[in-house]
């Protein structure tokens, strides 16, 4: 177990490591000038802001010291923030996403969860049909019109009772989280649910489950302690990917929402053309990726002890 | 398990549990609430450049003089001042106080200015110090800072040499650049400086109490600012910051925001609430600018004469923008521009294109026969949906009308500026906002020196013009150049001018005294007061 760890974790270096290189590639790729502003400056400005940002060094030379400094763990100061750093940037902002992305993830793996088995008890029943029908509607319609409805349907609840009730944007209290929260997990939730329909489907003619319904157990029982427990080992192995998809794409719901997440940074940035903050937000998500993987793989190992032998 | 973290979860969240209450305005303690479009990316004064920036700056902050709530330039931190054509005093006033209690001297000034003249700083927006003698020197490296033509002749007084006579000077000195910092205080901070509220020092009506980075940032009011008096507001919280405008109209509706600018979608919206639509000249002015670099098509007058005699205005306005408040454009000088003794247009009326197909036809075939032919026009555009319309209409028009083919190439806006400053393009959706209060914002635009002059128009006779109106003072002159400069502009069909921005917005009907502005801090809460 200890050996296959540290495999994992050499191979997790790695995989950030390709992820920082290509990433830097990519943004040095793209057209367009990161010190370009609307107003023109003259080029002693120029060459003393190529300066500060060590732009005005070879790329190759740039990617040397972008590792180097990496392995420090420090990203370097923003473009567009002049006077803040990257990683503090991360540590301010990267709480409040993962806040966010666990609430969201808790909303999605409990109503997929449920969701999931009930259309597969009721398989081609109605309340099969009807739950099909809102996943393929939570996973084909984007965040952003889910952000802007449930945003209305507060500013509604509230007008109707006349009073702030529930807060339409902002940040600070559990009643700030709610709707992103569930607006955030809607297209995992749907996600999840019809994984967990399929494997609960393909549990259901197992010969154990038989055997467990031979040996006169109650219907009940034989769904949580045998159907469920089996059928929920795929819904796990997605989770951990899933937890770090949910915290960095949040763009759409923490602008919507005004909420002060990583995930704003990371896509202005890219927008900005801000390189430290691109290169450190995307290194950071990568690495949390790979963390998330790697942890999903080891508790996989307690769930199903068959994965611990292989 | 699932149950137990979600109560850890509750647990560390609870302690502000229902704390969400205030509403956007507080008539007993005189505080609105307001939301932000972003996050201030820079609160130093030497170099901010973005509007949210300069929003903040000047609600803490204060320079020489300031404007007043008609704008007009009224005194600030100096409380008189003399100009000539060599330079200009000014007199502190003795109560100007920094927010730790300390006077704002001349000193606080002399050192703002130089250090954002030097080239390490690599201040965007130096070029503005630049009527400041051997002000452009420093900037590019030829001089030493202390060479700066400004004294602090005692704590009290300023004195400012000029590089060239300078009409506008008291007015540029209402701009942030402009605005003083104490030394001490800054290179305690260092690279720190304006990063946090405790990394400022404020000399303004208000002072920044809060800042939780793109969340909320908390303006008090200055219990040390001279005249604390005029000032009624206790408090302005900026306690949402998007740039979602959907989800400002959803705050305001809710009655969280006291203000916010409606866009051509939550217009509609805005208009079913039965809300007061309110609308403001940004006194921008957006226009085609044309490619006149000698290899591209666009450099040939009777192609841009033609696209000129081809394109309407009001059509422009009225059906494709479709939100009120957009002024037809007609010049590189928008309305509000003063002239001599009345605004400048009013004065000199800018000359009308008329809309005539026949005519741009005939134009197009001399265009045609000068050319031999005339390639697909590429027509460079930013990615915002408004202007990705505008691009379409264009296409439409000068295709149906006149058979040019026109490419849009949508940009997101840094590739859209790199391209510019390539010069790959033929014409390109541009726009420019005034900086200062005077004509010269707008007059040297197309200079041949200007850096800004992105589609390389270089004509003797515009520069010269610039020149007259750079380097005298008497109004006449400078009005009377600038009237020729505008009739260049037409006849040489430098720019096709599209509209001149307006834009609509919600106000809280209890929230009076809040202040439009086409230059400086917009809109402007100083003096702004809650009714009950």
């Amino acid at each position: 177990m200890l050996m296959y760890t540290i495999k994992r974790l050499i191979a997790g270096v790695i995989t950030v490591w390709f992820i920082a290189t290509a990433t830097f590639i990519a943004m040095h790729q793209v057209p367009g000038d990161p010190l370009m502003n609307d107003k023109a400056v003259t080029a002693e400005i120029r060459a003393n802001l190529e300066k500060k940002y060590g732009l005005d060094k070879p790329v190759t030379h740039q990617y040397f010291i972008f590792l180097g400094n990496m392995l420090k763990g420090d990203f370097g100061i923003s473009f567009t923030q002049q006077n803040r750093r990257v990683n503090d940037i991360i540590q301010d902002h990267f709480p409040v996403s993962a806040t966010l992305g666990i609430l969201a993830i808790l909303f999605a793996s409990m109503g997929g969860i449920l969701w999931g088995a009930l259309t597969a008890i009721y398989r081609n029943r109605m309340p099969d049909i009807i739950i099909m029908f809102l996943v393929i509607l939570g996973i084909s319609v984007p965040s952003f019109v889910f952000a802007a409805l449930g945003q209305l349907l507060l500013v509604n609840i509230n007008s109707m009772l006349g009073q702030s009730v529930i807060p339409v944007a902002g940040w600070g209290t559990i009643w700030h989280m709610l709707m992103p929260a569930l607006v955030l997990g809607l297209g995992t939730m749907a996600f999840l649910t019809r994984l967990m329909r399929s494997s609960m489907l393909e549990v259901v003619n197992e010969d154990y489950i038989k055997t467990a319904r031979a040996k006169g157990l109650s219907p009940t029982r034989i769904f949580f302690r045998h159907q469920l427990r089996n059928a929920i080992l795929p819904v796990v192995t997605v989770l951990g990917p899933q937890i770090a998809v949910i915290t960095t794409g949040g763009f759409v719901v923490e602008l919507v929402f005004a909420i002060p997440g990583l995930g704003r940074y990371f896509v202005q940035a890219v927008q900005q053309l801000d390189y430290t903050v691109i290169m450190g937000t995307t290194v950071f998500y990568g690495a949390f990726l790979v963390l998330m993987v790697i942890i999903v793989d080891i508790l996989y190992g307690f769930i199903d002890p068959r994965v611990r032998l292989a | 398990m699932r149950i137990c973290v979600a109560a850890i979860l509750l647990l560390l969240i609870n302690p502000v549990f229902a704390q969400f209450e205030a509403t956007s305005v507080d008539y007993e303690n005189q505080i609105i609430t307001i939301a932000l479009t972003q996050e201030p990316p820079q609160l130093n004064g030497m170099k901010a450049t973005d509007q949210v920036s300069i929003l903040v700056l000047s609600h803490v902050m204060e320079g020489l003089v300031r404007y007043d709530r008609r704008g007009r330039i009224i005194p600030g931190v100096a409380e008189r001042w003399e100009m000539d054509e060599n330079g200009a005093t000014f007199w502190l006033r003795e109560d100007a106080l920094w927010s730790d209690g300390q006077p704002v001297t001349a000193h606080d000034f002399v050192f703002a200015w130089r250090h954002t003249l030097k080239p390490a700083t690599a201040s965007e927006y130096a070029f503005i110090l630049y009527p400041i003698k051997n002000a452009e020197a420093i900037n590019t490296g030829q001089v030493a800072a202390d060479q700066l033509g400004v004294v602090a002749v005692d704590d009290r007084t300023l004195n400012v040499t000029f590089e060239r006579p300078t009409a506008y000077f008291i007015k540029l000195t209402a701009f942030v650049t402009y605005f003083p910092v104490r030394e001490d205080f800054h290179s305690a901070k260092g690279e720190a400086y304006g990063s946090d509220p405790d990394d400022l020092l404020y000399n303004g009506p208000f002072r920044m109490t809060e800042w939780t980075h793109s969340a909320s940032l908390k303006m008090m009011k200055n219990q040390n600012y001279w005249d604390r008096d005029a000032i009624t507001l206790n408090a302005i919280h900026a306690d949402y910051i998007t740039a979602d405008t959907r989800a400002r109209l959803n705050l305001f509706i809710d009655g969280k925001i006291v203000h916010t600018r409606l866009d051509g979608e939550t217009y509609k919206d805005a208009l079913t609430q039965r809300f007061r639509i309110r609308r403001f000249n940004t006194g921008s002015v957006f226009f085609l600018e044309y490619n006149h670099r000698s290899e591209r098509a666009t450099s040939n007058l009777n192609l841009r004469k033609a696209i000129q005699h081809a394109f309407d205005p009001d059509e422009m306005v009225n059906r494709v923008l479709a939100t009120p408040g957009n002024l037809r454009g007609e010049s590189l000088f928008p309305v509000w521009l003063n002239g001599v003794n009345d605004k400048f247009r009013r004065e000199y009326p800018a000359p009308q294109a008329t809309y005539d197909i026949a005519l741009a036809k005939e134009y197009l075939a001399k265009a045609k026969s000068e050319l031999g032919s005339i390639p697909p026009l590429v027509l460079l555009v930013s990615d915002s949906p408004t202007a990705a319309k505008q691009a379409e209409y264009l296409q439409g028009v000068m295709g149906s009308k006149l058979g040019l083919e026109i490419k849009i190439d949508i940009q997101t806006f840094k590739q859209r500026l790199a391209k510019m400053t390539a010069g790959d393009f033929d014409i390109v959706g541009a726009g420019w906002g005034p900086d200062f209060d005077d004509i010269m914002t707008f007059g040297d635009l197309f200079a041949s020196w200007n850096l800004n002059n992105r589609g390389r128009y270089d004509n003797p006779e515009y520069d010269r013009l610039v020149r007259v109106a750079m380097n005298n003072t008497d109004p006449k002159i400078r009005m009377d150049a600038m009237s020729e400069l505008q009739q260049i502009l037409f006849d040489d069909a430098v720019i096709l001018p599209q509209y001149e921005q307006g834009v609509i917005y919600l106000l809280h009907p209890r929230v009076k005294g809040v202040v439009r502005r086409v230059v400086g801090a917009d809109p402007d809460f100083t003096y702004a007061s809650v009714a009950p």
